[in-house]
Parts: C-alpha cells; structure tokens; sequence
C-alpha cells in the first residue's frame, strides 16, 4: 500500500468498475477498494447467505430454496437494452468473454387493469389488444413517421419539428389516446414519468428508435441478461481493469478521505496506511451517504434525490398473464394507477442462473412519494400471484454536490430507478469527462487474443 | 472429422510463483525472465491433440493478480472445469499458500472440477525446499493431479496439460460460454436456449420470434 497510484476508486459497483477499467486500459495506475468483501457495492447480486445477512440477520435461508450457490439475487433491477450504451462497451472492450447473456423473454404494460405485450413495430401494434381499431391505424402512422423520419430529408417530416415541436404536440397531431401516449411515453421512450411530454420531441423520438432498434436486434424483447446475476457486470470489468494492472482489495475498510491544507484530495486512510493517489472515483457511501459512513473523513459530498422502493419477491410461478414467460419487465405507467412515477416490475428466473429450479424472482420498484411506499407499490405486487417470500428496501438516490474539478473527488450516482443502464453509462461517460478532461472514446483493446 | 472440447482451465497460486510464466510456455513456448506480473494478459486459448480425432481446447484465465489481496471474483471459479494450483519449489510457504488455494477451490468450484497441483522452478533445484515427496503425499491425501514443471526450459509443462486433458470428461457438459457452444456445437447445462452473442449483429440463428 505505499506505492502511489493514479486513481483510487472506491467502492465496485458497476459504475465504478467500467471506469476503472478504462482508466487501466487508458494506461492509468488505478487501485480499487471496497469495505465490502464481495464485488458490486450496491450493484452486487448476493446468494442466500449474503442476502439474509443483509436483510434478515438474525435468520438463516429456509433450506427448501435448495443450494446458497445457486441463488444471484439482484439488488437493483436493470435490463441492458440491447442498442444501447451498455452493450457498446460491453463489445469494445471485449468483456462479453467473460459473460454469456441471455435474452429477456417479454416486455408488458399494463392497462385499464390488464397486462399486454408492448407493440414494437407497425405490424404488433396492428395486432395489439392495447388499442382499438381505429387507435391502431393512428398508431401505425405513428410509428411510421418515426421509422421514416430523416434529418435532412423535409418530406418525412409532415411539417413537424423534433427539435422545437413538444412531444405532446406530436402526440396531438397523431390523435393519439392517453392511454395509448402512456404506453408509448413510459414503455417504450421508458420514461418515469410524464415530464417529457412538455419537452421537445428529440430526445423521445431518439429513445423510441433505441427500443424498436433493440427489440429488432435480438426479438422477443429489447432487453438481454448476464447469466449469474447483474453482479457479474461489474466483476467482469474488474477483471478487464486486472489485466491492466488494476490493484484489487476488497474487504477494506476507508476511514478517511485524506485532504491537503488547500482541500484538494491526497489520498485514503484506511487504519494506519494513508494510500496517496492525484485523483479520487467513488460511490456516494464512501463520502457521506448513509449512516455506516458517519465517521470516514465526516463531510458529506452527497445530496438525496429521491428515495426509491424496492420489493425482491421470491416466486414459485411465471407471473399471470404473461404465457409463462421465464423472465419480464412489466410497466405500470403513473396515469395508470393515479402516481407521478412508474411502478416497474423485473422478473428473471432459474434460466438465467440466478435462483433454483422452478423459482422465479421479481423485482418491483418506483420512486417514493407518499410515507406508505409499501402501498405505493401494491398495484405492482397484486400481478404477481401468490408471493412466497419478500425482501423490501428503501434506498435513497444520492448525487454528487461538486464536480470535483476543484478538489480531485469525483462521486458517481446512486442507481436511479430507470429500468437499463443508460443513466449508468451517462455516469460513467461524465465522471470520465471531469477526471481525464476529455471525452470517452471507446477503443478496441490492442491485444489480439492468441489462437 | 475431428471433435473438439472446449474446457475452462484457472491458474491459482501465490503472487510470483510463475503460474503466467507456465501459460505463457504452455500456449506461445516462450519465457520472459523479467516477467514482474501479469498486466495486459489476453485472453489465451490452447489446443492439445488428445488422439487423432480427438482435440481439447482450453480457455485459460489467469488470475491477473486479483488473488494478491484475496480479491478473485466469484467470476472466476464459475463454470472452471480444471485448475491449475501452482507453488514454487524453492519456497516452502508457496505449498501453503497453494493448499489454501485448493481449500477455496473445494469450496467455490465446482465439485467435478480436476484440480492439478504444480511445482514449478525445477530448473532452481538445487535451491528446493519442497520435497517431492511431501507434495506429492498431501496430493494423494487430497486426490490431485500432481506434478512438476519448470516454465524456463519447459520441461515438464506440455505434461501437465496433456494429463488434464486426458482426465477431463468428454461426455459432461463443458464450459457454457455461448462462443464455446457456437463452436463445439455443445449445448449449456442450463439445457436448450443458447446465450446471445453481443459481438454479432443479427439475431441468433434459433431466435424466436414469436
């Protein structure tokens, strides 16, 4: 511990980890350490041992759910959107070697009280059962102009603007219904709730395109899953920053943030050994967040956003309604079921290696706005079924409250309450920006692998 | 026509004993005597002949000294159909560090995994401190492969693999990575659906569309 490091990231989440490990690619003498003694920080996946301990302590896991090692219970739930961001990454710096994904079978909205298939492309939404017949054939226009539209060709552009145009505007000049706009809006543009529609039409259009685009990747849904749990994302690019040279300890306890006279960053105290690095990466536990970090160097560097709910239900079903499918995203939009937020529902199941056979594991979550989460997230936990266990948390949303250009602390995001990992990937491509000074470009490791 | 079976082999062992030094001999037959640790290590894959229609393939990862702190993912043990547990023969408390190695790998690992124990630096033995006997004792107490190799002169490292080889079942289901399906026309153990392979672009050929 006395040598001295470019960057020391604390905490393995997985945005910690895609940074240090492309900060190693870069070239850069990272050191990464976490007081946990398992890989992933808030984004792990734990068996039943470790997720008992972390929410019923005083018990242990009944052993009718079968083998601990079987178990990869997530602690947040994300899909990667096959199109986005995430899978750029994950292809460019070849970490895909170390996983295997599997696809998620099917993505649900619900309705007037019922679940349906999300339409996807002009010919579902003729045959979905979410829209009449005449709300069809505006949809299918709709969904045309979209798949039409060309920046520098005026004739795809029916006279509307995506960059000065409001969403609602767009909506409006298609005649769509409500509930047609929520299913669009929330399911498909997966937003949380319905501020876009006030806004300009891009950004909406853009993630239309990214979910029809990923659904036509792959079919069935737009969404992919690493087998063994979300967990293996973050251990996946640890080892990439590994082979790089990365320095690994878990297990370790930081207990300062270590400043100058100046306040700028000189390194982390962990007992009696002060490690010196120029720059600083963590996640908001290690600078104030939460009660366990009371003490470490006492300042907080975070503020709370929201508080977000989060149910991990133990199934011995498929959820009703959905063909039996061995894993789904359900969305129930917020005009639904009179809320500001969503209510999201992520189902995976023993084909993704994350339970025992004939489990099935759902998640359901939604940003807080009431002091009765629990009954906020009712409507989500009544499509269930049956629940044979559950598992809830309440987990606060923290961001930084400096860019850290003038201290070298740079302090990513908690894990927002969006269904993928596009936020994530946002994160990671800001933190970059502040600790490098330019943009992240990604880049195809130089070693060929030898056959 | 020839068969081939694709295996996942990890390397364990105390920091510098040469586990990267014995690949490195085993898949290109080189040696680099200032080798410090292993940084930049791809991802090595190796071929042995088993019989003529028979060839083995090993995926190979290396610890990239993640084992240093006891830091090793859970990632790594996962779906490791052998391991190589490596110690320096002129280093008596690499054999210890080795044998918690091995306790991890019965506790982590896959209970069929096949696990050879290796002493390497044989061409420093006139500086031996572990015995032959006493490694090759506690291997049998422990049913393990053992044998002894030296990455420098290469005596003794296409022999540990072969062994392997010759004792990895061809019949089980082998290392689920989808490429290694795609490839071996293997199937997961998770039975029938194949994993998605991000580095193409179209959907897979069995994707269903319904």
């Amino acid at each position: 511990m006395d040598e001295e490091y470019d960057v020391i990231v604390l905490g393995t989440g997985l945005t910690e980890c895609i940074l240090s490990g492309l900060l190693s690619v870069e070239g850069k003498k990272v050191l990464h350490m976490d007081r946990n003694d398992y890989y992933g920080g808030d984004s792990a996946s734990l068996n039943l041992t470790q997720l008992y301990r972390k929410f019923r302590p005083d018990k242990s896991p009944p052993a009718e759910l079968g083998r601990d090692r079987d178990y990869a219970i997530d602690l947040i739930p994300k899909f990667i959107i096959a199109s986005g961001e995430l899978t750029k990454i994950l292809v460019h710096t070849e970490v895909t070697r170390y996983l295997e994904f599997k696809q998620i079978a099917g993505s649900f909205v619900y309705r007037d009280g019922k679940i349906s298939k999300v339409p996807s492309t002009e010919m579902e939404a003729v045959k979905s059962p979410l829209m009449g017949l005449f709300e069809k054939r505006r949809a299918k226009q709709f969904f045309e102009f979209l798949q039409n539209w060309k920046d520098d060709d005026p004739a795809t552009h029916q006279g509307r603007n995506l960059d000065t145009d409001t969403m609602e505007s767009i909506y409006k000049y298609f005649n769509l219904e409500i509930g047609t706009q929520d299913f669009i809006g929330h399911a498909m543009a997966l937003y949380l709730d319905d501020d876009y529609k006030k806004k300009p039409a891009r950004p909406t259009y853009e993630r239309i395109i990214l979910y029809t685009s990923s659904m036509a990747r792959w079919g069935k849904s737009p969404y992919l899953y690493p087998l063994y749990g979300l967990g293996e994302l973050p251990q996946a690019f640890a080892r990439l920053s590994a082979i790089y040279g990365g320095t690994y300890m878990l297990d370790k306890q930081v207990d300062e943030i270590v400043l100058d006279d100046a306040g700028k960053f000189v390194g982390v105290r962990s007992g009696d050994e002060t490690v010196k690095a120029k720059q600083v990466i963590g996640d908001p536990s290690y600078f104030g967040a939460g009660a366990s970090s009371a003490k470490g160097s006492g300042k907080m560097r975070v503020v709370e956003e929201h508080k977000v709910i989060r149910a991990i239900c133990f199934l011995k079903h498929p959820i009703p309604g959905t063909d039996d499918s061995d894993s789904v995203q359900i969305i129930i939009p917020q005009n639904q079921v009179n809320r500001r937020n969503d209510i999201y529902i992520a189902m995976v199941s023993a084909t993704h290696n994350v339970c025992a056979k004939d489990n099935y594991v759902a998640i359901v979550s939604t940003i807080i706005e009431t002091d009765r989460p629990e009954m906020e997230i009712a409507p989500g936990l009544q499509l269930l079924g049956p629940i044979y266990d559950k598992f809830v948390s309440i987990s606060s949303l923290y961001t930084p409250t400096s860019s850290g250009l003038d201290d070298n602390i740079f302090i990513t995001r908690s894990y927002d309450a969006t269904s993928h990992f596009e936020t994530v990937v946002e994160d990671v491509q800001d933190v970059w920006k502040r600790v490098i000074g330019k943009d992240l470009v990604l880049k195809k490791r130089e070693i060929e692998p030898t056959e | 026509m020839s068969r081939q079976f694709q295996f996942k082999l990890v390397l364990l062992g105390e920091s510098a004993v040469g586990k990267s030094s014995l690949v490195l001999r085993f898949v290109k037959d080189q040696f680099d005597d200032y080798r410090e640790s292993t940084i930049g290590a791809a991802f090595l894959t190796q071929t042995v002949q088993l019989d003529d229609a028979t060839t083995i393939r090993f995926e190979i990862w290396d610890t990239a000294g993640q084992e240093r702190y006891k830091s090793l993912a859970p990632m790594y043990y996962r779906n490791a159909n052998c391991a190589v547990v490596v110690y320096d023969i002129t280093q008596s408390a690499s054999l210890e560090k080795a044998r918690s190695w091995i306790r991890e790998l019965q506790r982590q690992a896959d209970p069929s995994i096949i696990i050879a124990l290796c002493g390497n630096k044989t061409d420093l033995s006139s500086r031996r401190q572990v015995t032959q006997e006493e490694a090759q004792k506690y291997a049998e107490e422990e049913n393990l492969m053992w044998c002894e190799a030296s990455a420098k002169t290469g005596e003794g490292v296409q022999d540990v693999f072969m062994a392997i080889a010759k004792k990895l079942p061809l019949s089980a289901p082998q290392s689920q990575k989808g490429a290694a399906a795609a490839r071996g026309g293997s199937t997961g153990a998770s039975g029938g659906a194949r994993g998605v392979d991000l580095n193409k672009q179209t959907a897979a050929p069995d994707g269903c569309n319904c």
